[in-house]
């Protein structure tokens, strides 16, 4: 059966990549007795992807991984099981049943929420919060984007679902997420500095990824939301 | 949430910032303010090696225990961050508390091979404790030093406050208990060492001088008082199967060097091969029940989330229920995608079944290490490996499908002749030869791979070569020479590949390892004319040693290519491991003769280790 699981990654374990999260959660799976499935074959590994690695110095609220399981537990028995091996900073928040047609979460990411603010002492000397709403107002958004061979320009406005200040002068952003379109919330904010005509200091902010959203017709779901809690 | 010690900047600048964040699954993590005593526990190389160390996890779990002692542990900082803690003046912090190194009661140090000895530096430096040992005063804390490296301590004997000679699990307590009432009583730091220096195993060498004679060699070694002891007995625990043992091992979050679950099997070695240090200091050879080892394998694999599971001792094969312990993990734990890692095992056709089951044969290679590439060089190195073992086992591995073979060798053991030196050349055609006479051409899959490695010999103290004179950098590079041109010459060259190690480092090792207390002075200028991880070939700068060995007034040669006579006083004599220096000197004569010694199980060559009362010396008398 499948299983969708939720967890975030808080505080020193931003600095933990993606591949290391992907070895911690395969020894806390053990260490918690989740009944997860094997490939077969000399050296069988877990049956288990991640929707969307999240970059170093990120933290999350909505990280999402896929897994095959032999046997049904409680939902509320597996959450509780793997919050029991947690370290300090994950913590996970569901364990869902999907159905048997679902499509794993890698593909399905359309979507992401962001929260992004300055770090102490990096927030531009300007009244920047005034300028954001004229930043996302323009019709056309370009920027410069360097592969290894060329450089083009593109517009991610069409990217940007939305963006808009909070309180405590955080952004928050829906970006265009996956592996077709996927636009990370530092180029938005390149971007942004560019426009308003400020610098922004390399590592000058701190990102938080919120949500991971499917597309469902003319929706967008959180992932969580393909799946359905197991009873007792 | 904890503070990191490093800023957010700092740790997305550098490379692996897990290194320094601590938090790994069964880390320990204490109220400061309900402990007595703050321990850091030190491995002075990368994250990434010192996590993969058993000795730390026994200890870091031992002090633990405790509930009055908060053990913590720190490595040596990378040169990356090394850079930037010295430009910003960071001082170097324990990974759990993040606390700097400084504010806690004791540091220890454990030294597993010479070439950390700038490492050393390195942590005493960054965490701004004086790197002399006379210097520091009670704001400072107790510097200790253990491991193997400290059955010669005196080339760092200026930079400890004091060395524990011997297993961990023996006098630690007495130790720890010794400070917590010192502290209470209010004392200065040379009372508490004066203390220390009465429970045995412990060795505090600001109490201690060394007088030389005009050859340069030791006169006297003298306490300067009269209330510490004039030896110092190495501490052992002799019933090795109560030993608390880590249950719940601390689990990186980056791949380290050794991954997995760790079983040790058994202490010390029957075997009695004359170049090995570790088979003479950690006698005698005491087994841990299986039933224990069973136990233990369930529990850890269980808390840990490993995905492997290994066994550790000086020789496995050795081990009397080996083969009931490898089908039970296999019968136990392979079904559950737990892969079973072996060590080196003697190749028999019980070592080739296991193998079999548990490893892909196609990728997987065997090893034999016969040492030297002549029997008459391992009848002199007593390693008992004929030739005959060697190409039994691998026309057997051979039929069994497997097609690598690594070969381990030394160069420059003593007596070594340009015959022997060949005969590595040799034996590698030989084993090439009988791949293709043993495999039908229709089942190769290919060549067969033969990879021969050879490291130069360095003389050890407290094995019967420390009275032996070691090569020079030019003699050992021209051994190698020799081996590669003489497999360049033969017909199956194509199969056999040759490596050989570095020999400036090696030479090194060799002044550390039976090095004096003079050492020392040209240790510090090294380390601060920037000498850093020497284990490291591409931080390792030999011209800069050699300045700092000349500087300082030193002969190299002085301390590597003399041959010992037999009235010399060794830095090191004060020390002792149970075994006698008569029995190693007898040992060195034997091997001048090429007479092999029967290992222990075969017929006791009473060679002192039975003084402990236990072990392997007194197996079939209970």
């Amino acid at each position: 059966m499948k299983i969708r699981i939720k967890f975030g990654k808080y505080g020193a374990m931003k600095f933990i990549g993606h591949l290391d999260i992907m070895r911690y959660f395969q020894k806390a799976m053990r260490r918690a007795g989740i009944p997860i499935s094997y490939s077969g074959g000399y050296s069988p590994h877990m049956i288990m992807s991640f929707a969307s690695p999240l970059g170093v110095g990120l933290t999350s609220d909505g990280e999402y991984m896929d897994i095959e399981a032999e046997e049904c537990l409680p939902s509320e028995e597996a959450v509780r099981r793997l919050n029991d091996v947690m370290v300090e900073g994950m913590k996970v928040f569901r364990y869902r049943l999907l159905p048997d047609d679902a499509g794993n979460a890698m593909s399905l990411v359309a979507a992401a929420d962001y929260l992004v603010c300055f770090r102490e002492g990096c927030a531009p000397a300007l009244a920047w919060q005034d300028q954001l709403q004229d930043f996302f107002s323009q019709d056309e958004i370009p920027i410069l984007k360097k592969t290894k061979k060329s450089e083009k320009v593109v517009d991610i406005k069409p990217l940007i679902y939305s963006l808009e200040l909070c309180e405590g002068d955080i952004i928050s952003m829906r970006l265009s997420a996956g592996s077709a379109d996927n636009l990370k919330p530092e180029l938005v904010m390149e971007a942004f500095a560019a426009f308003s005509g400020f610098e922004l200091p390399q590592f000058g902010i701190q990102i938080h990824r919120k949500e991971l959203y499917a597309r469902s017709e003319d929706t967008l779901l959180p992932l969580e939301a393909l799946g359905e809690d197991i009873g007792e | 949430m904890r503070k990191l010690a490093l800023s957010d900047e700092i740790l997305m600048t550098i490379e692996k910032p897990a290194r320094y964040i601590g938090n790994e699954v069964n880390s320990v993590t204490k109220d400061p303010d309900q402990i007595d005593i703050r321990f850091c526990m030190c491995f002075p190389d990368v994250y990434e090696i010192g996590m993969s160390h058993l000795g730390i996890q026994i200890l870091y779990d031992l002090f633990n225990r405790r509930q009055d002692t908060w053990c913590e542990r720190v490595y040596s900082p990378w040169v990356d961050l090394d850079r930037i803690m010295r430009e910003k003046e960071i001082p170097l912090f324990a990974l759990e508390s993040q606390d700097p190194v400084k504010d806690f009661d004791f540091l220890g140090i454990t030294i597993q091979y010479e070439m950390c000895y700038t490492n050393i530096l390195q942590i005493l430096d960054l965490s701004k404790i004086p790197l002399i040992a006379r210097d520091r005063t009670d704001e400072d804390p107790i510097v200790i030093g253990g491991g193997p490296c400290t059955y010669n301590p005196e080339p760092l004997a200026d930079f400890f406050d004091l060395f524990y000679i011997g297993e961990g699990e023996t006098v630690y307590d007495q130790l720890l208990d010794t400070y917590k009432e010192h502290r209470k009583n209010g004392g200065s730091r040379q009372d508490f060492l004066l203390r220390a220096a009465q429970i045995p195993g412990i060795y505090v060498p600001m109490f201690y001088e060394t007088t030389y004679l005009e050859d340069g060699t030791v006169d006297k070694f003298r306490p300067v008082r009269p209330d510490v002891p004039e030896v110092i007995e190495k501490q052992m625990a002799l019933n090795v199967n109560p030993l608390p043992y880590p249950m719940k091992p601390i689990v990186p979050f980056i791949k380290v060097t050794q991954d997995r679950v760790v079983l040790e099997i058994q202490r010390g070695c029957i075997r009695g091969c004359r170049f090995c240090q570790a088979g003479m200091l950690y006698r005698p050879t005491r087994e841990k029940d299986l039933e224990v080892l069973k136990q233990y394998a369930y529990e850890m694999l269980k808390n840990t989330g490993h995905e492997e599971i290994s066994l550790s001792s000086l020789s496995s094969s050795d081990y009397s229920q080996l083969e009931e312990l490898v089908q039970f993990l296999i019968e136990e734990f392979k079904g559950q995608g737990i892969n079973i890692s072996l060590p080196s095992l003697r190749i028999d056709s019980f070592s080739l079944d296991v193998m079999s089951k548990v490893q892909d044969v196609r990728k997987s290679s065997l090893t034999f290490a016969p040492e030297a590439g002549s029997q008459r060089l391992r009848n002199v190195i007593n390693k008992g490996l004929t030739e005959e073992d060697i190409l039994n086992g691998a026309r057997l591995a051979f039929i069994g499908g497997w097609n690598r073979v690594k070969l381990y060798f030394m160069l420059g053991l003593p007596t070594e002749t340009e015959e022997d030196i060949r005969g590595i050349a040799h034996l590698s055609e030989k084993i090439a030869e009988l791949y293709y006479e043993t495999v039908p051409k229709e089942n190769r899959s290919g060549k067969c791979q033969i990879v021969a490695s050879t490291s130069f010999f360095v003389p050890k103290p407290f094995t019967p070569f420390q009275w032996a004179r070691m090569c020079t950098k030019e003699e050992f590079l021209d051994k190698a020479r020799t081996v590669n041109l003489e497999i360049k010459n033969q017909l199956n060259r194509k199969s056999i590949k040759y490596n050989w190690h570095e020999a400036d480092v090696t030479v090194l090792e060799g002044i550390f390892a039976r090095g004096d207390r003079r050492i020392g002075a040209a240790i510090q200028l090294a380390y601060e004319r920037g000498a850093l991880y020497d284990a490291w070939s591409e931080y390792f700068d030999n011209e800069r040693w050699m300045k700092a060995f000349e500087d300082c007034g030193l002969d190299v040669d002085f301390y590597t290519v003399r041959e010992r006579g037999e009235d010399e006083v060794f830095p090191w004599d004060f020390i002792r491991i149970g075994v006698t220096k008569r029995h190693l000197f007898k040992e060195w004569e034997r091997a001048a003769q090429k007479i092999v010694t029967p290992n222990c199980r075969e017929k006791c060559s009473g060679c002192g280790a039975a003084v402990y009362g236990g072990g392997v010396c007194f197996e079939n008398q209970n």
